[in-house]
């Protein structure tokens, strides 16, 4: 593909003397003051109003407020619903499932592999008797409820629909968001499976069954919040995800799918770190390009599949573990960033993140950030009450360039599938990493408390130490061993057998065998070596 | 930082950089990688999801001076404890190994205990963990 659309503003001649300037985080210069641009052509659309820049909704968070939605999940299913009950009562207003590194990497927690991960970075989900428990009590039909899961998003997934099944609510109303964006993966995070190929047919078979089956759930939400986290600025983050986006798009075409129905529910996941303005005019350039890039390159004309919706999370790797009640300022003024950007759902990391599972006091506190900013500073009153700063517009236009580039170098490379399987992409993202840590490390970049203003005797307490159950792990396993036991052997053989025979056929949807097989208790290590045993795995490209 | 004076510390050692686990945080030991390298090592990066036994098998086959063992999980006390034991049961006891990751000083001692020669976390400088590590090299024939 070759650079589908040109930025909305051309180089003027200022740009030259603006070479001199500090720079942003995306090595965008920063003028001292900002005035009226004599290249700027025509006053900007209002919101609402094609390609969105100032946002999707004319009356933004008037109309509705963004979705509070705290990550958290962590050891049994009977301690995560606990969590979540808590936090539901606490005014959080959607949930966001934390899956422990066997449920999303696909092994069983007896696997040898799995054994010392059970339930450690979040809950474990081996079988739909794990499903049944984390969601008793709560509302299916009410409350949208996220996965960050990928590698076995489309087996997540089925469990969803199959706990909704076993709850009686229909799965038409059905509202929350499977992550399923295997393409990152690869990149950053890293709980890939499946080769490429095989992976983007599950993701497309999720994506296509989703559309007609819970046509208000978000089948997928691609990704650059790992990107930026690992290591890519604010400019990389979106250009690749972009391009990432484009290669979903166009597989989905591939297989027959609607770009005006499946577009219509695509989102979108990103950081947002420190540097203030290059975070609110990402998304206001993001929104601009994704519009135009779905009607210009597709042809879109459904205003609601030209739509760039995203969530956001606020902290990761901005935040220190030097000073760590500092880090409730920092998550504070990324939260504030997001708002002025315009996302549709907000996760604020809690304060001890970068050393430990938040405990429940933290945890409140990183909701009760977001609840000040919504209901107490007015912030979100005026839908983008930034657009028409010289800065912020101005700002937004060399986001908006910077993007493009971008997402140029990946078209010249070759696309981001030749990108991510020879590792170039990968590379990319470590070297981003090493500058950004020399960068802290010689006080280019100041981190207070940390690398800037540190006392010699500074304490670097942090509070409540999270304490998980050391018996968190036996107990998942003895539920998992009851079920193998329990269940009906002959039901478990025929479905898996159904699934492996699927997915050798191209055409072929596996989505009704996966939820058939969650209905017979195959658990999810099972299911994860029916497919492999078609697919084969991805084989890292390890290059530094 | 003193990159210059620092550019030849580890020369003529190689170094195993490992990710156990299914743990898929690599910035980390991507970062330590390209440091050891600029400070002279020649070093080898395992890729993600490596079984303890797998890395004690490429520490003896390449023949490196020390393993450096990346988890962000807190699978750490049972992982590094699995890998210390692989590496000794291959005959390989003598290699060094390093931790680093997301790790509370809590169990510094215990890491230590089980013979590790450093731990490190984010918020040291990478010229101090590069210091570091040539340091605990120092007694071996390079």
């Amino acid at each position: 593909m070759t650079a589908p659309i040109s930025p909305r503003r051309a180089a003027s001649g200022d740009e030259a003397a603006l070479s001199l300037h500090p720079v942003s985080s995306s090595g965008i210069p920063i003028p001292t003051v900002a005035t009226a641009d004599p290249a700027a052509t025509a006053p900007l659309e209002p919101p609402g109003v094609y390609p969105f820049t100032r946002g999707i909704f004319p009356d933004g968070y008037a109309g509705r407020l963004w979705t509070f939605r705290q990550y958290s999940g962590f050891g049994t299913a009977e301690e995560s619903n606990r969590r979540y009950r808590f936090l539901l009562e606490q005014g959080q207003t959607g949930l966001s499932v934390a899956l422990d590194l066997p449920t999303q990497c696909g092994y069983d927690p007896i696997d040898p592999m799995a054994r010392s991960e059970v339930g450690k970075v979040g809950v474990s989900l081996s079988t739909l008797a794990d499903a049944e428990v984390l969601f008793e009590g709560i509302d299916l039909a009410r409350i949208s409820t996220s996965f960050t899961i990928n590698g076995t998003a489309a087996i997540i997934y089925a469990m969803y629909l199959a706990v909704a099944d076993k709850h009686g609510v229909p799965r038409e109303k059905l509202t929350g968001t499977i992550q399923n964006d295997i393409l990152k993966e690869y990149v950053a995070r890293g709980t890939w499976i499946f080769p490429v190929k095989p992976s983007l047919r599950l993701i497309a078979d999720s994506i296509l069954f989703s559309n007609d089956v819970t046509p208000r759930f978000n089948p997928i939400s691609i990704a650059g919040a790992h990107l930026h986290d690992a290591g890519a600025t604010p400019a990389e983050e979106i250009g690749y995800t972009l391009a990432n986006g484009l290669a979903y798009v166009d597989d989905l075409k591939r297989r027959g799918g609607d770009v005006e129905k499946f577009g219509k529910r695509l989102s979108f996941f990103f950081y947002v770190h420190m540097d203030f303005f290059d975070e609110v005019c990402k998304f206001r350039a993001a929104r601009r390009i994704w519009a135009r890039l779905m009607r210009e390159r597709y042809g879109v004309r459904d205003a609601k599949a030209q739509h760039f919706r995203f969530g956001v999370v606020c902290g990761g790797s901005s935040l220190v573990a030097a000073q760590p009640y500092n880090n409730i300022m920092r998550v504070t003024i990324e939260t504030m960033a997001a708002v002025l950007g315009g996302a549709q759902s907000i996760f604020t990391c809690a304060y001890d993140e970068p050393f430990q599972i938040p405990t429940e006091f933290s945890a409140e506190l990183a909701l009760r950030t977001q609840q000040i900013i919504a209901y107490e500073s007015g912030i979100s009153k005026t839908v983008d009450p930034l657009g028409g700063s010289y800065f912020v517009e101005q700002h937004t236009d060399r986001m908006e360039q910077a993007i493009l580039a971008v997402m140029k170098e990946i078209d010249d490379y070759g696309g981001v599938i030749k990108a991510i399987e020879s590792g170039w992409m990968q590379r990319r993202v470590a070297q981003r990493a090493h500058e950004r840590k020399i960068k802290v490390d010689s006080g280019d970049t100041a981190v207070v408390g940390h690398n800037a203003f540190r006392r010699a005797d500074q304490s670097d307490e942090f509070g409540e130490v999270f304490r998980l159950d050391p018996q968190a792990s036996q107990r998942v396993i003895e539920r998992y061993e009851a079920v193998k036991v329990r269940r009906n052997p002959d039901a478990v053989e025929r479905t898996l057998a159904r699934l492996q025979q699927a997915a050798a056929e191209e055409g072929e949807n596996l989505m009704p065998c996966l939820v058939d097989c969650c209905h017979a208790y195959a658990t999810v290590g099972e299911m994860v070596q029916r497919l492999k045993s078609r697919w084969g795995e991805f084989q890292e490209p390890v290059r530094l | 930082m003193n990159a210059t004076r620092q550019a030849f510390v580890l020369h003529g050692r190689r170094i195993l950089i490992a990710k156990p686990g299914l743990d898929g945080h690599d910035v980390g030991a991507k970062v330590i990688a390209l440091a050891l390298r600029d400070a002279g090592a020649e070093v080898i990066y395992t890729g993600l999801r490596r079984s303890p036994a797998h890395i004690a098998r490429v520490a003896l086959e390449e023949g490196v001076d020390a393993v450096g063992l990346s988890v962000l999980s807190g699978s750490h006390r049972e992982l590094v404890a699995q890998t210390i034991a692989c590496l000794r049961e291959a005959g390989a006891g003598e290699v060094r190994v390093f931790v680093g990751g997301t790790i509370p000083k809590d169990d510094f001692d215990y890491l230590r205990g089980l013979g590790v020669c450093g731990v490190y976390t984010s918020a040291m400088r990478l010229d101090e963990v590069v210091a570091s590590v040539a340091e605990a090299l120092a007694d071996q024939p390079a």
